[in-house]
């Protein structure tokens, strides 16, 4: 710390802590207090925590079973293809294997196990006491949870997928009668539900709740990446979600979105998912790279070099990675022209990824790296990714594409951008951070041990695999002829595997040993310069004793005594004078202190939700559709349950004392509220849905001659104007019963909200009069079945939105919203927003598109 | 445990002032993606301009000239969009005359950080603009 006196001294804004200890009594009942309402509960009422450091734990051992699952099925499948013609396994069993080993390690594994850690690190590297919307982590959990045991469990009953972790049709709906690509289809959606529920809590939580201090310079770089990364989630699942209706409906109601005998193209897929598909590459990696960041400075023992060229990099990444998607389809037959704009995005987005591998190197050159096993496995995954992003660069070439398209090579490549970019730098962060869960270190040599096994075991798996791909050997063969040239290349990577496998036991042994008799980690461990490692050791259930103000970008390094203040609660809000959990909520730019955000604490309603939104989708998958619907109404009823009673309590008093003089309001509302971000995120991923199918609509029209339909009525134009207009009107009844009700003109309030209500019904009727009164058949041809997509899609969220009017009336009757209380009404506003954004364009697609051509 | 490349730059006191271009209320986070929502731009509207073109005018053997003089415009005008954000970071990165890594805890340093990421992304997307670019150079029909 001996350059602090070059540095000015810090902000007139900023706060400086208490400058004497608060009396020991103090502290003590201040410790008891803040204890009782951070308590976690004990027996079985222990799963209805909400805690971000309980749902991170449950999350991480839950993505990290996936993982060992996903391993196994990997083990049966090299079993299989040791020796030629082998029957080790059937083909039927190989495609299942095959298609779960993938589908597991990306929507099981490397997505949730991103959130696991961000769930568990990041309000304690923000000084938070937890994320804003705990019960939403949870919901999001308990869904991902089901939805993976479900999709898992499909294989004891031989009746998993077998269409590829990309499903692609006509193989999955004219070739698959069984129930496996429902599962897939069903399951995995559920379980994007949680992703994309993590990504809003993330965004919310780095831009909303850091410490006060924390400018936008000042972001630890995990935050910044993992900002990026939710972003992505918001814009990359949810066109997958889109082709996940398509295909489900094709495969339900023969509706034939993908069958070309019926005007549909099975090309469409392949747009959605690969949209979807390439980014998802993104958000493995960049969160893995993210860990990077934080363990490379701290064994260091230097600040980060090039702040700035890594937050170009986390963004540059993220744009660039959505302009990749067509490098999957080389091979489709597509255009010269679209090809070679796909190969140069593909070849741009090397620029970035190199510039953040850069500034990781130049930290280490610039500091004393010291050895340990985290650094290895960081080490290790840098020069694995680097090989694997070479090859990338050499597929992402169109001509050296179409030798190698589906080919061992790639499977080879991918394998070393994963294990590379995301599966070792995990590993390192197990050792790093592993000591903050358990309060326990990791074995050093035990950690030795396994990274060089793995290494030797991956690379003699996997480097073979670049030859036999090369020579021509497919993959997702279930079996090869001898004497090809790939027999001993194949028992190569087998034995491999076997090897990586054993390094993995040793990790996992090191995981899981008894850890009793060994001593508790000393608090912060590994010297490191960010707030989570603030934590004590065992850690305490309040995340942070009170919640500093700070000065720099390693605040640990920066701020003398900032251990001692944050412990003796010398800083913000060290006390927990009502019982209520309580965080800070700070300005966006400047992290200045804006609100005190009241979290809401144990539940078993998002458990009770969970299970019941799981029922919908796991009943759908066999058709049972009454059940499937009925759960679907009871889940629907415990989330209002959820939200009536835990959202947008009104506080006992107005303003409460944070500590050092600062007084903050405990209620915010609009733009200010945290439920607004989230309903706008929401909204955003929720819109992007939309949009993918409105792309379905074009994509059609750009690849048919004939869509639309020549000679079909289409939706008329009667039905769809009147529909847009009610609507309209709705949502502008909406708005005035917003401003009504801040006026507290409770009467017109009240009008104008039940007028909205009863225009969202006839606005919903008339738009499907539409298609309906046209005699519109989906079954008949992809035009009607597209403009049937639009308006339900559309009807339905008119749906969800007469449901929140009604809410909103109800909430004010029950005295929970008022005037100066109006979070509800504020938000069901911004949600009708994006609804009248929706109907306009459903209205002049499906009505004035025919129109014009 | 030192900060190792403690730096000797930094203004005078002044440093603390908060002016009215660097008050809080006068930046925003978007700033930062200008670059890059520009290249995303250009990207979408080469790649729909030539695919609707060559789906349904100029068929599987036509001539892509159109295109590649709509590309050409496309770029031109994403250039200047990027320069243009390029140019607004860069003015914000030389604030006051810190150089980087601009990690004080002050209004000015956090209004040069977002200068300067705004500027770096700047940069790549304009390459990144280029790379897409060069494909009309070479194509010449949809085949």
């Amino acid at each position: 710390m001996d350059s602090n006196q070059d540095r000015p001294t810090t902000h007139p804004e900023d706060i400086e802590p208490l400058p004497k200890e608060p009396s020991k009594e103090l502290q003590r009942a201040q410790e008891e207090r803040l204890l009782k309402a951070w308590k976690t509960p004990t027996g079985w009422r222990y799963w209805s925590a909400v805690n971000n450091s309980e749902v991170g734990l449950w999350y991480t051992t839950a993505a990290f079973g996936f993982f060992i699952f996903g391993g196994a099925l990997a083990l049966l499948m090299r079993t299989q293809l040791a020796f030629p013609n082998n029957d080790f396994l059937t083909a039927e069993q190989y495609n299942q294997i095959f298609t779960l080993h993938g589908s597991v390690m990306m929507f099981l594994f490397a997505v949730p196990i991103f959130e696991a850690f961000t769930i568990f690190v990041l309000p304690e590297m923000m000084g938070a006491r937890d994320l804003p919307f705990p019960r939403l982590s949870a919901y999001g959990f308990w869904c991902y949870l089901l939805g993976g045991v479900f999709v898992c469990g499909s294989i004891f009953f031989n009746a998993a997928p077998q269409g590829g972790w990309f499903m692609y049709p006509p193989l999955t709906t004219d070739y698959q009668p069984g129930v496996g690509a429902d599962i897939w289809l069903l399951g995995l959606t559920f379980i994007e539900l949680a992703s994309i529920a993590a990504a809003v809590e993330i965004i919310v939580g780095i831009l909303k709740c850091r410490p006060p201090g924390m400018r936008v310079n000042l972001i630890p770089l995990y935050a910044w990446y993992i900002l990026v990364v939710a972003g992505m989630i918001l814009f990359a699942f949810p066109p997958l979600i889109a082709g996940d209706i398509m295909l489900e409906v094709e495969r339900a109601f023969d509706w034939p979105f993908f069958d070309a005998t019926r005007g549909g193209d099975p090309l469409l897929w392949q747009h959605l998912f690969w949209i979807f598909g390439h980014p998802e590459v993104y958000i493995v990696f960049l969160p893995s790279i993210a860990l990077v960041a934080m363990i490379v400075p701290t064994f260091a023992r230097t600040p980060i070099v090039g702040y700035s060229w890594v937050v170009l990099a986390a963004v540059g990444t993220g744009f660039l990675s959505f302009g990749l998607w067509v490098h999957h389809m080389f091979t489709t037959g597509l255009p010269g022209v679209s090809l070679g704009l796909f190969s140069a995005a593909s070849e741009a987005v090397a620029i970035p990824t190199g510039v953040q591998i850069f500034c990781f190197l130049a930290t280490l050159l610039v500091g004393h790296t010291t050895r340990s096993a985290s650094m290895l496995f960081v080490l290790g995954g840098l020069i694995t990714f680097v090989i694997g992003g070479l090859t990338g660069v050499m597929v992402a070439l169109v001509p050296f594409d179409f030798q190698a398209h589906d080919t061992y090579f790639v499977v080879s490549h991918l394998h070393y951008v994963l294990v590379g970019g995301t599966l070792f730098p995990i590993i390192g962060g197990f050792y790093y951070f592993f000591p903050l869960a358990t309060s326990k270190k990791l074995s050093e040599k035990l950690g030795m041990w396994a990274f060089w096994i793995m290494v030797v075991g991956f690379n003699t798996t996997f480097f073979p695999m670049h030859l036999t791909g090369l020579r021509g050997l497919p993959r997702r063969v279930f079996t090869y002829p001898g004497g090809l040239g790939f027999d001993g290349l194949n028992l190569i990577s087998t034995i491999g595997s076997y090897i990586l496998a054993a390094g993995f036991l040793i990790f996992l042994w090191d995981v899981l040993r008894p850890k009793r008799k060994q001593p508790v980690s000393e608090r912060n461990p590994w010297g490191a310069g960010t707030l989570e490692w603030l934590a004590e050791m065992p850690d305490k259930p309040w995340g942070v004793r009170s919640i500093p103000e700070i000065d720099g970008r390693y605040p640990l390094w920066d701020q003398p005594n900032l251990v001692r203040d944050v412990d003796q609660g010398r800083f913000f809000l060290p006390d927990a004078e009502e019982g209520k959990r309580e965080t800070l909520v700070t300005s966006v730019i400047d992290a200045r202190p804006t609100q005190c955000l009241r979290v809401p604490g144990p539940t078993f309603l998002t458990l009770v939700a969970a299970l019941f939104t799981g029922g919908f989708f796991i009943l759908s998958t066999f058709h049972w559709w009454t059940p499937a619907i009925v759960s679907g109404v009871a889940a629907v009823v415990a989330i209002f349950v959820w939200i009536w009673t835990g959202t947008s309590v009104i506080p006992e008093k107005e303003e409460k004392d944070v500590g050092l003089g600062i007084k903050l309001p405990l209620y915010a509302t609009g733009a200010e509220s945290v439920g607004w971000w989230a309903m706008f995120i929401t909204m955003l991923g929720d819109f992007t849905a939309f949009v993918s199918l409105v792309f379905g609509y074009f994509f059609y029209w750009t690849s048919r001659e004939d869509f639309p339909l020549p000679g079909s009525p289409g939706p008329g134009i009667f039905w769809p104007l009147l529909g847009g207009g009610l609507l309209l009107a709705a949502w502008v009844l909406t708005l005035l019963a917003r401003r009504w009700n801040k006026q507290d003109r409770a009467g017109l309030f009240y009008t104008a909200i039940l007028t909205a209500l009863g225009l969202s019904v006839s606005g919903g009727l008339a738009l499907t009069a539409g298609p309906w009164l046209t005699g519109m058949d989906p079954t008949a041809h992809v035009y009607p079945a597209t403009v049937w997509l639009l308006v339900i899609w559309t009807v339905l969220h008119v749906l969800v939105g007469g449901m929140l009017q009604l809410y909103c009336a109800a909430r004010r009757i029950a005295g929970k919203m008022s005037g100066r209380y109006d979070i509800d009404v504020c938000n069901v506003t911004l949600y009708w927003h994006f609804i009248a954004l929706t109907v306009f364009i459903t209205v002049a697609v499906i009505a004035g598109f025919p129109l014009v051509v | 445990m030192s900060r190792s490349n403690g730096h000797n730059h930094g203004d005078p006191p002044s440093e603390m002032d908060e002016s009215h271009e660097t008050h809080e209320t006068n930046q925003s986070l978007m700033m930062i993606t200008a670059g890059p929502s520009i290249w995303a731009a250009h990207f979408l509207a080469s790649y729909v301009t030539a695919a609707v073109w060559c789906a349904k005018s100029a068929g599987r053997d036509g001539s892509l000239t159109a295109v590649r003089i709509a590309i050409a415009v496309f770029t031109l005008l994403a250039l200047g969009g990027i320069a243009a954000a390029g140019w607004y970071g860069y003015r914000r990165h030389t604030y006051g005359g810190a150089t980087t890594p601009h990690d004080f805890d002050t209004p000015r340093d956090r209004h040069r950080f977002l200068g300067f990421a705004t500027l770096l992304l700047a940069g790549l997307s304009a390459v990144a603009t280029i790379f897409v670019a060069v494909v009309a150079i070479f194509v010449e029909t949809c085949h």
